[in-house]
């Protein structure tokens, strides 16, 4: 057991070193960084002073020695528009996304989960063929239109809702519900497919010839088996949620990460966007660890197969 | 009274391509302590049959017709809870494939427990004590630590050990094995069947067993019943199916069997192949194959009849 | 024929000819397709036209719409419905250059990492966990953005990032293809690697690739309509779904079917992908069944 959490130490960290290659790459993308880091009018003076003063002369693999040594100690530099160290700023945005992005999980969970059970459990159902049609929308909607009609709907026509900003319990209600609605859709249908997978199987048949109750058989036999596949799909999702945040808060006008880095990529605040990307990076691959390690305690055979090899 | 009636019984599943009609017309019963095989080839309806009895034959699969009396209650007019409270406690069931048959996430010493709580309700302690107790009828070594393994950490046999442990923990009178040593290497085979045998007599409980092979009926039965697609063809005391098969399907069962007295001779096998289950073609669903068959066997269904003391036939040729 | 599922409700369904989502899907799919390819000649206007007269005007069934404006005009007097129809040229054209893009990187990857195994394999997979742990959007913002934002940066950022789908799909397809006896004959008989894969591994994973193509492509659209929305997706005057949300945004309170009815065709495409996906997942590899 111990070897398995080692082993998925070292692999994230690996995975983290990638991504500040990527992080550290953006930059460079163009050759040129001075490009993106001055305005376009910039004398060829100060273009050389910057070359110095960041040490772009210097070669690449050095550059990113440099990079990835401040990195770790959370060095990112000062962001350019604002004046202050990235990290801090990041920092002080985080909760609000992170705010976020758990209240549109937790929504997405609490409404497709059931669903996605209960229309496993009645098959062809009613209920079945509206979670599907509920399904089909959901996975096609695109979380800055749902936004808009959110705002269009609740906002400005029936005035429940405020339309923007973080104020209050009730301004989180719009954005995590669009937000949460593309997850909705994934986790229910998962939730649907695994659940029937499960009650399809020899072991359920085994408990009920055993006389064992129908609830006990569904709710604790057959989810617990059912829930392993689902557990990795919240990880996945959280992920693609940060991702969808960058938009949601940008409609929603939420205080963000998301919406600081919007920002930041308009007002060309380079060393800025290197931190968001990196911290979000680094967030999603603790987080999936985190759901890994949690998998195991869930199916006893992962460790044994891993192990065994 | 026999412990288990079957009378009639008829389950089919309709399917896009047809109605298949996998049991068509079963009869028969077992005694308390009395272990019936019933034999046939693979799709022949045997499996089927054991899960009408348990009530749980899968969609879009449904008993259409007859009667299933355990000591004398039907079982096909009990109501969802009471056919609950029938499995496990009055009839048991073990299944062939150990490894799937067994919930991956739950220690088997769970799910033995589970078993006994499910009918005895008490306490979790006394159930995982009871658990314990029958991984060591069914010889499993060190019952107290086994009990907190997962299924996928027991080899072949144990687990099968295990699975007949949490079929007979709530104390069943009648145990269905469908093909309980199939799934596993003959010399386990031989010591699975040695346990049945053993607990069988202890407890004095009747046993359907559901098997494709002979030489498992000859171990462990007391009668015979052969079927074949969906009905059963002959039924007989264990001794005189050996002695003298009656039906044409049943010597060619036999005459497929390796026999020292052949030695050197080509093995011989049935012609053609078991019937389509959706026909419903008049006659005896044999006929094709029979090397008996007259011209009535193909318009006439033959009856199950006592053709000698005990034994019983669905033909009217074979007999002379 | 097997005895499980014993838990769940019996309900007899006649079984389909023709599955209805999959006609539906088809149907509206040649609908958009067939609109986007024929915009020039279908448009009423064009899409560039403002005619400040007849700014914000609502939809020909509301009071003060127009006619010859069926779905309205934004605030610079240009025609919705002229705008939608370009729009879906954009879409769909970008989708599908990307989609392809993405294919041929992934493919090609996955293929090596599968075939070959060992340390090849090791590193691409690594690679796609680096790629999978950057939240795409991020990715794409940064890229598009150190480029310039442009029609060909989208579809390159878009295909690079998005390759990961098809890597993974076809290395297992590979791994399970790879074991099997048929592929052991051909290198008994001495064939080369590269003639193996081409010949025998790559046919049979064909299939898989498919499913995930199409899926993909309800993706792109998405993705590329939100560069537009962010602004550093296709520039105007060229006018795109996304952008044409943006606009709208502003118009919420005001002139609501600025903002409904590009979302609207979105949706509509996407959903028209995704139920052509299904089905042909459904038919082709059940395997892939979410």
């Amino acid at each position: 057991m111990v070897g398995y959490v080692g082993r998925r130490l070292l692999q994230s960290l690996g995975v983290l070193l990638g991504v500040s290659v990527i992080v550290f790459g953006l930059l460079h993308l163009t050759g040129d960084p001075t490009r993106l880091l001055l305005p376009l009018e910039a004398r060829e003076e100060d273009v050389r002073q910057l070359r110095a003063l960041l040490g772009l002369d210097d070669p690449l693999w050095a550059q990113y020695g440099r990079f990835l040594a401040r990195a770790v100690r959370g060095d990112f530099g000062l962001s350019f528009k604002h004046q202050v160290p990235a990290l801090a700023l990041i920092f002080q945005t985080l909760p609000a996304t992170l705010q976020l992005t758990a209240a549109g999980l937790g929504l997405a969970l609490v409404v497709a989960v059931p669903a996605g059970i209960l229309s496993a459990l009645k098959r062809n159902s009613l209920l079945d063929a509206l979670c599907s049609v509920g399904v089909l929308l959901g996975q096609a909607m695109p979380v800055y239109w749902l936004g808009l009609l959110l705002i269009m709907v609740f906002a400005v026509g029936l005035g429940w809702f405020p339309a923007a900003g973080r104020d209050g319990w009730t301004s989180i209600v719009l954005p995590a519900t669009a937000l949460g609605a593309f997850s909705m859709a994934r986790i229910a249908r998962m939730a649907r497919s695994g659940m029937l997978e499960v009650l399809a199987q020899d072991y359920v048949r085994t408990a009920r010839a055993a006389g064992i109750r129908t609830f006990v058989v569904t709710y604790k036999y057959a989810l617990k088996n059912a829930a392993i596949p689902l557990v990795t799909i919240i990880g996945l999702e959280f992920g693609i949620l940060l991702g969808g945040a960058v938009i949601t808060e940008t409609i929603f006008a939420w205080p963000g990460v998301g919406r600081l880095a919007v920002d930041a990529i308009f007002s060309r605040d380079y060393p800025l966007v290197q931190a968001i990307v990196a911290v979000l990076a680094t967030l999603f691959v603790v987080i999936n660890l985190v759901i890994d390690l949690v998998y195991t305690y869930l199916d006893p055979r992962i460790v044994y197969v891993r192990s065994a090899r | 009274m026999a412990l288990l009636s079957v009378e009639g019984l008829r389950t089919q599943f309709a399917t896009g391509a047809g109605t298949v009609r996998a049991v068509d017309g079963v009869s028969f019963a077992i005694e308390r302590g009395e272990v019936l095989g019933l034999v046939g080839e693979s799709g022949c309806g045997k499996s089927v049959t054991s899960l009408s009895i348990m009530r749980l034959v899968p969609p879009p699969g449904q008993i259409v017709a007859g009667r299933i009396r355990l000591e004398g209650e039907d079982l096909l007019d009990k109501d969802a809870e009471a056919m609950r409270r029938v499995r496990g406690a009055r009839i048991a069931m073990v299944f062939q494939e150990p490894m799937t048959s067994l919930n991956p996430v739950f220690t088997i010493g769970d799910q033995i427990a589970a078993a006994v709580l499910a009918h005895e309700g008490g306490r979790r302690r006394a159930a995982w004590d009871r658990a314990v107790e029958m991984l060591d009828q069914v010889q499993v070594p060190s019952p107290g630590e086994r009990a907190r393994d997962y299924p996928h950490q027991l080899s072949g046999g144990l687990r099968q050990r295990a699975m007949i442990a949490l079929a007979l923990a709530p104390g069943p009178q009648l145990l269905i094995a469908d093909e309980p040593t199939t799934a596993l290497d003959v010399t386990i085979q031989a010591q699975i069947l040695d346990l049945l045998r053993r607990l069988q007599a202890e407890r004095g409980m009747a046993v359907l067993l559901i098997t494709h092979d002979l030489g498992v009926v000859a171990e462990l039965c007391h009668r015979v019943a052969i079927i074949y697609a969906g009905r059963i063809v002959e039924m007989a005391p264990v001794a005189r199916i050996f002695e003298e098969p009656l039906h044409p399907y049943t010597r060619g069962l036999l005459r497929c069997l390796p026999h020292p007295s052949r030695f050197g001779q080509p093995l011989s096998s049935i012609e053609g192949a078991p019937p389509d289950l959706r026909g419903a073609d008049a006659g005896c669903p044999f006929a094709p194959r029979c090397p008996l068959a007259i011209e009535s066997c193909r318009r006439h269904e033959p009856a199950l009849a006592e053709r000698r003391p005990g034994h019983f036939v669905a033909c009217p040729v074979a007999v002379v | 024929m097997s005895v499980t599922a014993t838990m769940l409700p019996v309900v007899a369904r006649p079984r389909r000819r023709v599955s209805f989502r999959a006609a539906f899907g088809l149907g509206a799919l040649l609908l958009i397709g067939g609109s986007a390819v024929l915009a020039p000649q279908l448009a009423p206007w064009d899409p560039a036209r403002q005619m400040l007269t007849k700014r914000l005007r609502p939809p020909m069934w509301q009071a003060h719409g127009l006619r010859e404006h069926p779905l309205g005009t934004d605030h610079l007097g240009r025609d919705i419905l002229s705008r939608i129809l370009h729009g879906g040229r954009i879409s769909l054209g970008v989708g599908l250059t990307a989609v392809t893009l993405s294919a041929l990187i992934g493919v090609t990857l996955g293929l090596l990492a599968g075939f070959f195994g060992g340390r090849a394999d090791a590193l691409i997979m690594r690679i796609v966990d680096v790629f999978l742990a950057i939240p795409y959007i991020l990715l794409a913002m940064g890229v598009v953005f150190a480029l310039g934002p442009s029609l060909l940066n989208v579809i390159l950022v878009m295909g690079a990032t998005r390759w990961v789908q098809f890597a993974r799909i076809v290395r297992a397809d590979v791994l399970s293809i790879r074991e099997r006896e048929f592929v052991a004959g051909a290198r008994a008989r001495g064939n080369r690697p590269l003639r193996l894969l081409l010949r025998h591994v790559l046919p049979n994973a064909l299939t898989p690739i498919i499913v995930v193509a199409t899926l993909e492509l309800a993706f792109m659209i998405i993705y590329e309509s939100a560069l537009s929305f962010l602004g550093l997706g296709v520039q105007p005057p060229t006018p795109t779904w996304g952008w044409m949300l943006a606009d709208g945004r502003n118009y919420v309170a005001t002139a609501w079917w600025l903002a409904t009815f590009p979302g609207l065709a979105i949706m509509l495409t996407v959903l028209a992908v995704n139920l052509l996906g299904d089905w042909l997942r459904d038919t082709l590899d059940p395997r892939l069944k979410v």
